[in-house]
């Protein structure tokens, strides 16, 4: 019989579905059996359905331009280089 | 008539086949397509808005330099995670003297894996919160876990890498990404369920 810290200890490999059979049935029985690690599994699940579904923001447009003037240099630097070769020196971020 | 090319969709190998070519443009398209997420990812790890955007900058700029590295044995996207990773962390310990423990701290030793809070969730709490107060929720829970645990999270779970993926990302073996991810995982939950556990299942026992 599979005891509940058991049941945890195996608990993202479950939710994962990285179980081998035999053993996931015997998770299976237990979170049916079992209240607690019912709810547990249950909420385990939600949580990462919640994180899953978050969606980046936009970057806030002033860190956006300021990325977009450092790749400009950057790719400038590059052009102005030798063409060929990317491996130039690392230019330090543009705090224009 | 020619094919019509309005509205592309975002075909990621065709860009880097581009960008490694020299356009310049592709590269662009990619760094718009993936900026916020790897903003998003340096303000996780970091905890700081300074330092993210210096990470955010870093990475780009390291990918466009070392483009010719990158031989397609991952998906690009993996691989900017890969230097974003990296760059936050160079970051997090230069920051050392403050909160902060060390990402390399021995903390997952046999400590116990548990779950505190055990209640039902009420149904759909995405449709109770306004979307940026679910993100700010969700950011606030993300950002009280330990560093090490936080890292294999925000791979794993947000970045949906893969444990192997997020294992080399970290420099971690398996086991340790695994381990830590339980415990950040549980760890979450329990956060969260105290956000949106139903009312009135306080005092329900289950036992």
């Amino acid at each position: 019989m599979l005891t509940c810290k058991q049941f945890l200890e195996d608990l993202n490999e479950y939710l994962d579905d990285q179980l081998d059979p035999k053993l996931k049935q015997e998770l299976q029985k237990h979170v049916n059996e079992c209240p607690n690690c019912w709810v547990v599994c249950d909420t385990t699940e939600k949580t990462l359905k919640v994180y899953k579904g978050m969606e980046a923001k936009p970057l806030p447009a002033d860190i956006h331009s300021r990325l977009m003037a450092a790749l400009k240099k950057k790719m400038g630097d590059r052009c102005t280089g030798s063409p060929q070769q990317e491996t130039g020196p690392q230019q330090s971020k543009g705090t224009s | 008539m020619s094919t019509s090319t309005i509205a592309p969709v975002f075909d990621e190998a065709d860009l880097v086949a581009k960008a490694k070519a020299g356009d310049a443009a592709a590269f662009t398209e990619l760094v718009s397509h993936y900026d916020r997420r790897v903003f998003r990812m340096a303000k996780q790890i970091t905890q700081n808005d300074e330092d993210a955007e210096d990470v955010l900058q870093e990475t780009f700029l390291k990918a466009y330099s070392h483009l010719d590295d990158f031989q397609g044995n991952s998906k690009f996207y993996t691989w900017i995670v890969r230097i974003a990773v990296n760059e936050a962390l160079m970051k997090l310990r230069k920051r050392r003297s403050d909160r902060t423990v060390p990402l390399d701290d021995p903390i997952d030793t046999g400590e116990d894996v548990v779950a505190r809070e055990i209640a039902v969730w009420e149904d759909n709490p995405e449709q109770r919160y306004s979307r940026e107060e679910m993100g700010n929720i969700l950011d606030e829970a993300v950002q009280s876990l330990k560093p090490a645990y936080r890292t294999v999270f925000i791979l794993r779970d947000i970045e949906e890498m893969s444990i192997e993926e997020t294992a080399q990302a970290l420099n971690l073996s398996i086991s340790a990404v695994k381990s830590r991810l339980l415990r950040a995982r549980l760890q979450l939950r329990d956060k969260l369920t105290r956000q949106f556990k139903r009312k009135g299942d306080d005092a329900l026992a289950y036992l």
